[in-house]
């Protein structure tokens, strides 16, 4: 499998992923749930809440439907998690973190 | 047996719409109807200059009906809902209108009240919105009673109506302070939940150059959480402040709220998911959405409603003879920066390639992603087009739907992926 400009690999959970410069996944099923600790420990999140775990898996199926992940307006409608306490579970920013935790592409965001 | 298409909202895509089909399509087998709640057609570009006295409320605004070519039924009416599986239109007070194909083309709504304390205390005092035409009003007089202190320009979040307005917005407070000989008393700061100036990397760099050469600082990833009117700051969600004496601030913007009571019609913002190529609606296939109304993306902007047209009238008449859709539409946008100073910048882009320097539309032509005196009258200019061009549903001469390649200088890769 061909690896995107600016990528490269890692190891999480003792499997080889591919992930781009800001680290977020560029094969989504590359992801198991396994990942998620380590992965958020990455981030800073040292312990993981059940909330934590809504968001993750409202991001995966966000972009299986969609094709991109939500941004943190959709998260804030969609997820059933307001908009401040995202920013409390994910304080540095909870569409780019959650995404890579949640073993997602960059969110296309808005344009 | 007569054919009937209907149009929700009589705005730029409505309009452009109802003209271009009524030209394409004959009136003894096809009917046309566009719904609006009003009848004041509002030229939308005009709001950034209304603070800073360049334009005048009277002069922005026109009848709905009057910009609909004969044989075109306006409907002067709120829609309620519509039911996409019985192909029916329920307005408000229980008139229905039933379709063969459906145009949802009601634009975006404003929605302040979503950011907590944004309506609260300060607002029409010191917290203004420009974005409509009574808030661009009132921040006339705000603007013309400020003698220094702290101005901020805040977007909340995207999407919004025309990405490159607050930044015009910032560069107009720039030229308007100094005209006035207070700029040394004016700081104005930019705090935006980009991380940058505009979304696109080449003209981020460019845009985010210009505010730094015009002394606006700028607030990168600020997610505004909650505007304090009384403390006079805002307060992202990750808890950093932003203090001000004045702030003009782009609320929130949804779909039209009929979208959001139509089953099955909109997404959980209330535009309409549809294919970015066609233009038809992932709801049903007798339903297209085009401008601000559609989740596409692509900037939410007149000229991005205008390349659509072509497509979407195309794929209308194709419909309704079941015949396969044109997948034409590039996401072809094309937007006037102004600078202040008489000046103005020009971008033109699609899904694919960004805004890049050289000239517009051919290597001969407006210079593109350079402030210049020719892009600034093309600016003014495009009133008089807007009126008589776009809204008629008529190509701009020389100007196609698909973005043109041949003035634009390409980036290294290398600099592309940046």
């Amino acid at each position: 499998m061909s690896i995107a400009v600016g990528g490269y690999q890692k190891t999480v959970a003792g499997v080889t992923v591919d992930v781009n410069d800001e680290g977020f996944f560029l094969a989504p099923e590359q992801w198991t749930e396994a990942m998620v600790p380590e992965l958020a420990r990455d981030e800073g999140i040292a312990e993981l809440t059940d909330r934590h775990w809504q968001v993750i898996r409202f991001m995966r199926k966000e972009f299986f439907e969609k094709g991109t992940g939500p941004t943190v307006r959709v998260l804030g409608v969609a997820s059933g998690v307001p908009v401040k306490e995202l920013y409390q579970l994910f304080p540095k920013g909870p569409a780019k973190v959650a995404a890579r935790i949640a073993g997602i592409p960059k969110p296309r965001g808005c344009i | 047996m007569g054919q009937h298409i209907v149009i929700l909202g009589g705005g730029t895509g409505g309009t452009l719409t109802a003209n271009r089909l009524r030209r394409m399509l004959p009136a003894t087998s096809v009917a046309i109807t566009v719904v609006d709640e009003n009848d004041e057609h509002l030229y939308q570009p005009g709001l950034l200059f209304v603070p800073f006295g360049l334009a005048h409320a009277e002069d922005l605004v026109r009848p709905r009906h009057r910009q609909l070519h004969a044989g075109i039924d306006f409907v002067q009416s709120a829609v309620d809902h519509v039911d996409v599986a019985a192909d029916r239109v329920h307005l408000q007070g229980g008139a229905t209108l039933d379709y063969d194909v459906l145009v949802v083309a009601s634009g975006s709504t404003l929605l302040p009240e979503q950011t907590e304390g944004l309506t609260g205390p300060g607002w029409g005092e010191k917290v203004f919105t420009f974005y409509d035409l009574p808030g661009a009003r009132a921040l006339e007089t705000a603007l013309a009673g400020f003698d220094g202190g702290r101005l901020v320009v805040n977007v909340v979040d995207m999407p919004i109506k025309c990405p490159v307005a607050p930044l015009e917005f910032c560069f107009l407070a720039d030229w308007y302070f100094q005209e006035r000989g207070i700029r040394d008393r004016v700081e104005i700061t930019y705090a935006t939940p980009l991380d940058g100036a505009f979304t696109k990397p080449v003209a981020s760099r460019a845009l985010g150059g210009m505010l730094r050469s015009k002394g606006v600082t700028t607030v990168t990833e600020f997610n505004t959480g909650e505007v304090d009117g009384a403390g006079g700051k805002l307060i992202g969600y990750d808890g950093r402040e932003v203090p001000f004496d004045l702030a003009v601030v782009v609320p929130l913007h949804g779909g039209a709220a009929f979208v959001g009571r139509s089953p099955g019609l909109g997404d959980e913002l209330n535009f309409v998911p549809s294919d970015e190529h066609t233009l038809q609606s992932h709801a049903r296939p007798n339903v297209f959405a085009i401008g601000d109304a559609a989740s596409l993306p692509i900037s939410k902007a007149g000229s991005v409603t205008h390349f659509e047209g072509e497509v979407l009238c195309e794929n209308v008449r194709r419909f309704l003879r079941g015949e396969p859709l044109d997948a034409g539409y590039d996401g072809h946008a094309n937007c006037f920066i102004e600078t202040g100073f008489s000046k103005a910048l020009l971008i033109d882009f699609n899904y694919d390639t960004e805004p890049l320097p050289g000239h517009f539309p051919t290597r001969v032509g407006l210079p593109l992603l350079r402030e210049s005196h020719l892009n600034h009258l093309g600016k003014l200019m495009f009133q008089w087009f807007y009126w008589h061009t776009l809204l008629p549903g008529r190509d701009i001469p020389g100007v196609g739907s698909a973005m043109p390649h041949s003035g634009k200088r390409e980036p290294a890769v290398t600099e592309a992926m940046r």
